[in-house]
């Protein structure tokens, strides 16, 4: 890896080179459990530093998608390559020290801990520290890098809170901070503005496009504008099975994709 | 449980107060209290009492961390603490010479430190890839296994009879085996062990081992690799039960497989349970509570007509109670005790204004 370099528009270290050919690559996975085909032959390719929304209904295997590409469950079939490299049998542990993060739909935080132990804690796994048996001065690098993370979010005024005491909507974005440790490549973001307010979605939209141009992400967003304002392009799934794929402007209106996710495009707004 | 309920509020992981600041009020006391101990105690209560509770200690210390912290109980602490203890009567001098290496102290130690730690990592590999009571099963079996291998290795581990007459060194030109320099030894030991224990639970391994233990999904999700976290955890506990492990073959001047029996193994948890096993403090106040029962049981049992060797039955009626009625041991009797005396006199001062 190179040295971290700071970039200029989100203050966040730059990992790896901008390598040529795709940043995930995703060919004929399959996740069965049981008799039951979550997702089947998913094919999907998105390149360094694009952002991608992924659509579709409940069961439709967003989420199984995710587990497929994190490590969190290996696929039946197919394979996952991660900037050229293939790490479908990879633990989660080691996807993650090569620039993959993702994001929770239902937080998952240390509840225990403040805001800034949580962000540290992020900082240090994906560090050679995480086995450290030395605690952290006041001028130390992770503990630095947490504080950027932490200014990054909007979290700065409650960095020394317990995070069981935060507002949902401050949990979702320590979530983001946590998925941005370190020298992130590529972010899976898994339902981010779920059950956020609308002040909070914009913050969150604000905070997503202010994201460091070379850091590409999947977003799995049930709310089409929240989408359709931080991705270029879309995937839509059904059924497990990818079933449109395009850019942002031609997927929101095709009519077929109105017909069945927006209700003929009218009901959302 | 959360990653923070041992340890009350504390502002992230860089602390900026010197530590003497950081070390509260009543600590100072208690530990004026056991440096001056020597003034008023006799040489029993000092070598048998106080010696014993610090080993023990440290003991159900090491247990403490893997169990509180790492969520993994262990019946495995007594084990390493014996093998460390063997290894100082397998490679020094002592009774059974014709087993005994009889090397020096120097190189003595550091291998017992050293083999014993290699005993947790593999036998701790085995054991983190179970989970709740398989990790207890498993590490029994270990502790089992161990020990009768003890009782019928003779070429090794002298079998049976063991190693009597194993004797600290004369470092300093002091016998650490009399009551005085003895106490001072075990206090130093479990303040060292303790103040480690505090210190890494808030170093980098010691908050993302409490990580694991509450979301180790999400951990591995952060970068971490949750197995190697929890083996490098036994290794870790290695230390402070060692310590403890060769203090008291020290103690008794000789270890047999009876030192590291199954009833000794479960002894430990028993320790820990008692006294708090989500805080340090908890296994040295179990200890103390297990020494002055064992100690003094004879006299109390003889009082009401029960025959001397019932302790155990006092000692399992207490478990029992504080299983039931305090899961966090006497540390939470305590909490709750002091939390009701907070909210009354803080209802009394809110009635007066």
């Amino acid at each position: 890896m190179n040295a971290p370099v700071v970039s200029s528009r989100m203050n966040l270290p730059v990992a790896g080179n901008a390598s040529s050919g795709n940043a995930l690559e995703l060919r004929g996975i399959t996740k069965m459990f049981g008799a039951l085909a979550a997702i089947s032959d998913v094919t999907l390719s998105v390149k360094p530093g694009e952002r991608r929304a992924v659509l579709g209904s409940n069961g439709a295997g967003k989420t199984t998608l995710f587990n497929c590409i994190t490590g969190d469950f290996l696929p039946t079939a197919g394979l996952v390559r991660f900037f050229g490299e293939d790490v479908t049998v990879f633990p989660p542990h080691e996807r993650i020290r090569r620039g993959l993060r993702r994001t929770y739909q239902i937080s998952s935080l240390f509840t225990g801990l403040s805001v800034m132990d949580n962000v540290y804690l992020a900082c240090c796994g994906v560090s050679r520290n995480r086995f450290s048996l030395v605690r952290p001065r006041l001028d130390d690098a992770l503990v630095h890098a947490a504080q950027i993370l932490v200014d990054a979010v909007h979290l700065t005024d409650d960095k020394d809170r317990l995070v069981g005491e935060l507002a949902y909507g401050q949990q979702r974005q320590l979530e983001v901070a946590l998925a941005l440790s370190g020298a992130p490549r590529f972010v899976l973001f898994d339902e981010p503005a779920a059950g956020l307010s609308p002040t909070e979605r914009a913050d969150l939209v604000t905070i997503l496009t202010s994201l460091p141009a070379h850091i590409g992400f999947i977003i799995i967003e049930h709310d089409m504008d929240v989408a359709l304002r931080v991705a270029e392009s879309v995937t839509m799934m059904h059924n497990g099975r990818i079933f449109k794929e395009g850019r942002s402007d031609e997927i929101e209106s095709d009519p077929e994709v109105q017909e069945l996710y927006l209700g003929g495009g009218h009901a959302h707004h | 449980m959360s990653v923070a309920d041992q340890a009350p509020r504390f502002a992230g992981p860089v602390d900026q107060r010197m530590w003497s600041e950081r070390i509260p009020a009543p600590w100072w006391i208690l530990g004026l209290i056991l440096l001056l101990l020597p003034i008023v105690a006799n040489n029993f209560w000092l070598f048998q009492i106080m010696g014993w509770t610090f080993i023990l200690g440290m003991i159900g210390l090491s247990l403490m961390f893997l169990a509180g912290y790492g969520g993994m109980v262990s019946l495995l602490q007594m084990s390493i603490a014996g093998m460390a203890g063997y290894m100082v009567a397998i490679l020094g001098p002592s009774g059974a010479a014709n087993v005994s290496l009889g090397l020096s102290w120097w190189i003595v130690l550091p291998a017992a430190f050293l083999i014993a730690a290699l005993f947790a990592t593999i036998s701790g590999a085995l054991a983190v890839r179970t989970d709740g009571i398989y990790t207890i099963m498993i590490t029994l079996a270990i502790a089992a296994a161990f020990f009768y291998f003890t009782r019928q290795n003779y070429s090794v581990f002298n079998g049976y009879s063991g190693f009597n007459l194993v004797l600290p060194p004369q470092v300093f030109g002091v016998n650490w085996r009399d009551p005085l320099p003895f106490y001072y030894l075990t206090l130093a030991c479990a303040s060292l062990c303790y103040g480690a224990v505090v210190y890494l639970a808030r170093a980098p391994f010691g908050l993302a081992l409490q990580g694991v233990r509450d979301n180790p999904r999400r951990m591995a999700a952060l970068g971490f690799n949750v197995t190697a976290h929890r083996v490098a955890a036994y290794a870790l506990t290695s230390v402070f039960a060692s310590t403890g492990g060769i203090l008291l073959v020290w103690q008794n001047a000789q270890i047999a497989p009876g030192t590291i029996g199954i009833s000794s193994a479960i002894d430990v948890l028993v320790v820990a349970v008692v006294g708090g096993i989500r805080r340090p403090l908890g296994p040295f106040i179990g200890a103390f509570i297990y020494v002055l029962l064992q100690v003094f049981s004879t006299d109390i049992l003889g009082f009401f007509g029960f025959s001397a060797d019932r302790f155990k039955l006092i000692i399992g009626i207490g478990f029992l109670a504080i299983v039931l009625f305090s899961p966090d041991g006497v540390l939470g009797l305590w909490d709750r005790w002091r939390a009701r005396v907070v909210a009354r006199k803080g209802a009394t001062t809110g009635a007066g204004a």
